[in-house]
């Protein structure tokens, strides 16, 4: 009998703001650029509209990591939203360190809606890096595994 | 310093100055006291109490006192005054309708440290100035020093100084070089494996009672994201680790920022896990990455939470600033 070997595809939740980094996601994909197909989108108004709740939540429905893409600072939509995302994120990935949640399972990347290159980059590097890591265990909750 | 309190409650209470007077009283032990509002002379003759034991902060009780009619008394150590004031920036508490007496603090013990240095059956403690004297079932007394058995937070005091008043008992102190953020740096230095082992010890022991965020002089939201049966965190089923992480990040980043590091979450924890150590983690980054803040302070700054520069650190600090790996 041969035990199957099953190859790890994480799941990858990139919340992204609707003005830039969104529209980056859609210009790599008009421009056919590949990106692995575990990065779950997640459209949201700003990148201030992320409560560190959603993060923790992310991990707890099963996600192996989180990115949060954003507008690049000063380029915010509405201003200043992505400059008290970036404080709070900041803050909230140094406390997941300090409680020893692998540190690169969460990331913050600045895309603009012109940059679909660098959209699909990032995401081909965080799923390299979240297969490396493999399996969130850390912050997994029981219940909600299928 | 009691009598002079209470000498000093009881003048303002009857000339009119005040409606009701918030100190604490003696609970079921001498060494287990808990806060009290007093209507009436007669009421603080019989129950009125400060010893080394007064630990319970204030400020919270005036969220609600404040809005009544007609002043209230508060006695204030210099932690509660800090949180009074961050209140007051706040907008949660009505500063005329509070008169504010000062107290000097030189520390509270910890009636358990007492318990676990061996002596049993504890009848009483008496506060005796720089002794503490311990009346038990089998002896007459035993003396103790207080500076061995003060509370944890006390040990490494961040500030003595009492940063609003009306009028002083005692003489105000100062704002100490404490070394709070030892035990963080030390938690920091661990690997990520450990520093994971550590604190699920700690936070797998939380029975979810929520008594650090009802004690919390910053947590003053009048609907709770907890108190939401959806928020997953009520269960303590046995399944994980998830709801503690979670209920425990959450706390300590609702009042980042705000937190004075009066330690009352720590005290209060029934199952003694150090939660003023991940309050000190977001001050500790907070004053790293963008300057020096002490929430109570002043009125005046903006904290760091809700202020921004144009050349703040990114998030990828983590991995440079971070605790090992």
């Amino acid at each position: 009998m041969q035990i199957e070997k099953k190859e790890f595809k994480p799941t990858i939740v990139a919340f992204c703001c609707n003005w830039c980094s969104y529209a980056g996601a859609d210009l790599a994909g008009t421009n056919r650029l590949n990106y692995p197909a575990d990065v779950k989108i997640i459209r949201v108004p700003c990148s201030c509209r992320v409560n560190p709740m959603f993060i923790l939540r992310a991990f707890q429905r099963g996600a192996d990591g989180v990115i949060l893409c954003g507008c690049h600072p000063g380029d915010c939509h509405y201003t200043t939203g992505n400059y008290y995302a970036r404080r709070r994120m900041t803050l909230l990935f140094s406390m997941l360190d300090f409680l020893g949640i692998e540190r690169g399972r969460t990331r913050v990347e600045w895309v603009s809606a012109a940059e679909g290159a660098k959209f699909a980059q990032t995401m081909n590097e965080f799923v390299e890096t979240i297969i490396s890591l493999g399996e969130n265990k850390r912050l997994e909750d029981l219940r909600c595994k299928k | 310093m009691q009598e002079m309190m209470k000498k000093r409650a009881l003048q303002l209470l009857q000339d009119g100055t005040v409606e009701r007077v918030l100190a604490w009283k003696t609970g079921e032990f001498s060494y287990d006291i808990t806060p009290a509002v007093f209507e009436s002379a007669e009421e603080i003759e019989k129950d009125f109490v400060y010893d080394a034991f007064c630990a319970a902060n204030l400020s919270k009780y005036l969220v609600a006192l404040s809005k009544k009619e007609g002043k209230t008394l508060a006695f204030l150590k210099p932690c509660d005054s800090y949180s009074f004031q961050q209140l007051m920036k706040e907008h949660r508490v009505d500063r005329d309708n509070v008169y504010i007496i000062g107290i000097a603090c030189d520390g509270k013990a910890d009636a358990d440290k007492i318990k676990d240095s061996g002596i049993k059956g504890i009848k009483n403690i008496a506060d005796n100035g720089d002794k503490l004297v311990v009346e038990t079932i089998y002896s007459e007394s035993t003396e103790l020093d207080k500076k061995d058995f003060l509370a944890e937070r006390c040990l490494n005091c961040k500030s003595r100084k009492v940063v609003i008043y009306d009028e002083m008992i005692g003489e105000n102190g100062e704002v100490l070089d404490s070394n709070r953020f030892d035990m963080v740096e030390k938690i920091e230095a661990m690997t990520s494996e450990e520093r994971f082992e550590f604190w699920q010890n700690e936070l797998s022991r939380c029975i979810r009672c929520n008594a650090c965020r009802n004690v919390c002089p910053a947590c003053t939201c009048e609907k709770c994201v907890f108190d939401n049966d959806a928020s997953g965190i009520a269960n303590k089923a046995a399944a994980n680790s998830f709801e503690e992480n979670m209920f425990h990040i959450i706390r300590a980043f609702h009042v980042a920022g705000r937190c004075t590091d009066c330690g009352e979450c720590s005290r209060v924890c029934p199952q003694h896990i150090p939660l003023h150590l991940l309050n000190r983690k977001f001050i500790k980054d907070m004053n790293e990455f963008y300057g020096e803040y002490q929430a109570g302070e002043d009125l005046e700054t903006r904290p760091p939470l809700v202020n921004f520069t144009m050349d703040d650190v990114e998030p990828s600090i983590v991995n440079e600033k971070g605790g090992k790996e």
